[in-house]
């Protein structure tokens, strides 16, 4: 199972690369396999303010449907619009071109709470 | 509580990588590469299935005939030796005890149930059993692979003398196919052509080998769960448990034509005959999504504003890319190309009522 070193994980099975205050926020490779082939990304609206743990979207595969969590707090500034036609890149490339939304934080002290790549191993 | 049991493929299924769950006390494969591509290798060569979970009863006797066309919604009698027959058992309240296959040997009968009614089907029938006539649960001792596809004729006729096309639909013949003993059945739960080989769990796994070997040229698969379920909703066959049950009668589920009111009595045919009369007060449809959506069990159907009715199966259909399901509507609301709101997470997404299957049945 792939778990990227440089990004941080939730027990939600998302995953979010911190660079300076904004967060790429996507689905794990574990969560995508999970759900199977995924047919449709409900995306939040760009501008939109969310509180860490919000559902910012839902995820249709086509035996199952599951919530995106937002896994910090802060402002979504950018949504993959590229999901709309190809949907399929959450399963193909869950931590690069599958990506979700960018949000910028609003309060980067919800950074610690996030787990780190070994912690979020354990859990899969 | 008893722990799941493993079929005869279960090592066939983890070197596949298969992702595999329990379901019917088996530990089933749900899908291997994918459910959209295992769907399409199915509608477009060949897949494999094990369904070794599926029930078999032998019923054998001089009254077998009168026993299963009591117990049974469709006429057994217009059964020829060799001929398989999809029929229903009901309650005495016009219920659904279960969907079945019924099978005409020589010299006796065999019913094949589905894997989660398999100790219910069987008390069901011991209940109802007639004098001097012998029922044997034999799910035990059978194996079952189902090789669907329109090049499926292709793989086994390399593993066979048996004119395999002289066979046919809803048809079976007993004989010998990669060296082993079974009974080949031109039957399946896909829509495709097909066969499904009832067979001696002792010579599964070398079975399983030579139809991989023997399919290589058309680049056959194994099929999982997760496909089996895309490729019947797409025809609109029935699944006990989610489009028919206890609480449904075959009338309301668009099973007229297997049940023959007019062909001797059969438990649960004076009330399946009051409700004829006065036709059903619901009818399970076919619907497509024309909003962006996947409609899934247990969703509400809307019409306008008032809710008709409730989705029983769903699913985006791999071969249409768009949204498809069943389910139960008041029989006012049943029109073809009449306008339906699926409740999709508290939105109301436009779909339209259709004449079932989904994509044409390819099956003779």
């Amino acid at each position: 199972m792939n778990v990227p070193e440089n990004l941080k994980y939730t027990n939600d099975h998302e995953w979010a690369l911190v660079e300076e205050d904004v967060a790429t926020v996507g689905i794990t490779e574990y969560a995508a396999g999970e759900l199977g082939d995924v047919v449709y990304v409900e995306l939040p609206e760009v501008g939109a303010t969310v509180a860490k743990g919000d559902s910012i979207g839902t995820i249709e595969a086509v035996k199952t449907v599951a919530d995106i969590y937002s896994p910090l707090s802060g402002e979504i500034i950018e949504v993959n619009g590229a999901l709309n036609d190809n949907s399929e890149l959450i399963n193909k490339d869950p931590f690069g071109e599958g990506w979700i939304v960018k949000i910028k934080l609003s309060d980067s002290s919800e950074l610690s709470e996030l787990l780190s790549h070994e912690d979020y191993k354990k859990l899969v | 509580m008893e722990t799941d049991k493993q079929t005869p493929f279960y090592q066939q299924h983890l070197a596949l990588g298969a992702r595999i769950l329990p379901f019917a006390g088996y530990l089933m494969p749900i899908q291997y590469s994918g459910i959209m591509d295992e769907h399409r290798a199915v509608r477009n060569t060949v897949g494999v299935f094990d369904v070794t979970h599926m029930g078999e009863f032998v019923v054998k006797g001089p009254d077998a005939e009168a026993f299963l066309n009591r117990l049974t919604v469709n006429d057994v009698t217009a059964l020829d030796i060799g001929q398989v027959q999809y029929s229903a058992m009901c309650y005495p309240d016009g219920g659904i005890v279960d969907d079945l296959l019924v099978y005409r040997f020589k010299d006796h009968y065999m019913m094949v149930v589905n894997a989660s009614n398999i100790d219910k089907d069987y008390a069901w029938a011991k209940e109802n059993l007639l004098k001097g006539v012998e029922l044997r649960n034999i799910s035990e001792k059978t194996a079952l692979l189902a090789i669907q596809g329109p090049d499926s004729f292709a793989v086994l006729q390399k593993l066979t003398e048996l004119a395999l096309h002289n066979i046919p639909f809803y048809h079976f013949v007993e004989g010998e196919l990669a060296g082993f003993p079974m009974l080949i059945s031109r039957t399946g739960y896909t829509g495709e052509r097909g066969f499904e080989l009832y067979h001696d769990p002792a010579h599964s796994v070398r079975l399983w080998d030579a139809l991989f070997t023997a399919g290589r040229d058309y680049d056959i698969q194994a099929v999982g769960l997760g496909a089996r379920d895309t490729l019947r909703l797409e025809m609109k066959y029935c699944l006990y448990g989610n489009d028919i049950d206890q609480t449904t009668n075959p009338l309301e589920a668009g099973l007229s034509w297997i049940t023959k009111l007019n062909s001797g009595d059969f438990i649960g045919r004076d009330v399946l005959l009051k409700i004829k009369e006065n036709g059903p007060e619901r009818r399970l449809i076919a619907f497509e999504m024309k909003d962006k959506g996947i409609p899934r069990h247990g969703y509400r159907i809307f019409a306008g504003d008032s809710e008709v009715g409730v989705v029983t199966s769903g699913t985006q259909s791999p071969s249409l890319n768009i949204g498809i399901g069943l389910g139960y509507v008041r029989s006012e609301f049943s029109r073809l190309g009449a306008e339906l709101l699926i409740d999709v997470r508290s939105k109301k997404l436009k779909a339209e009522l259709v004449k079932p299957p989904f994509v044409e049945a390819r099956t003779v």
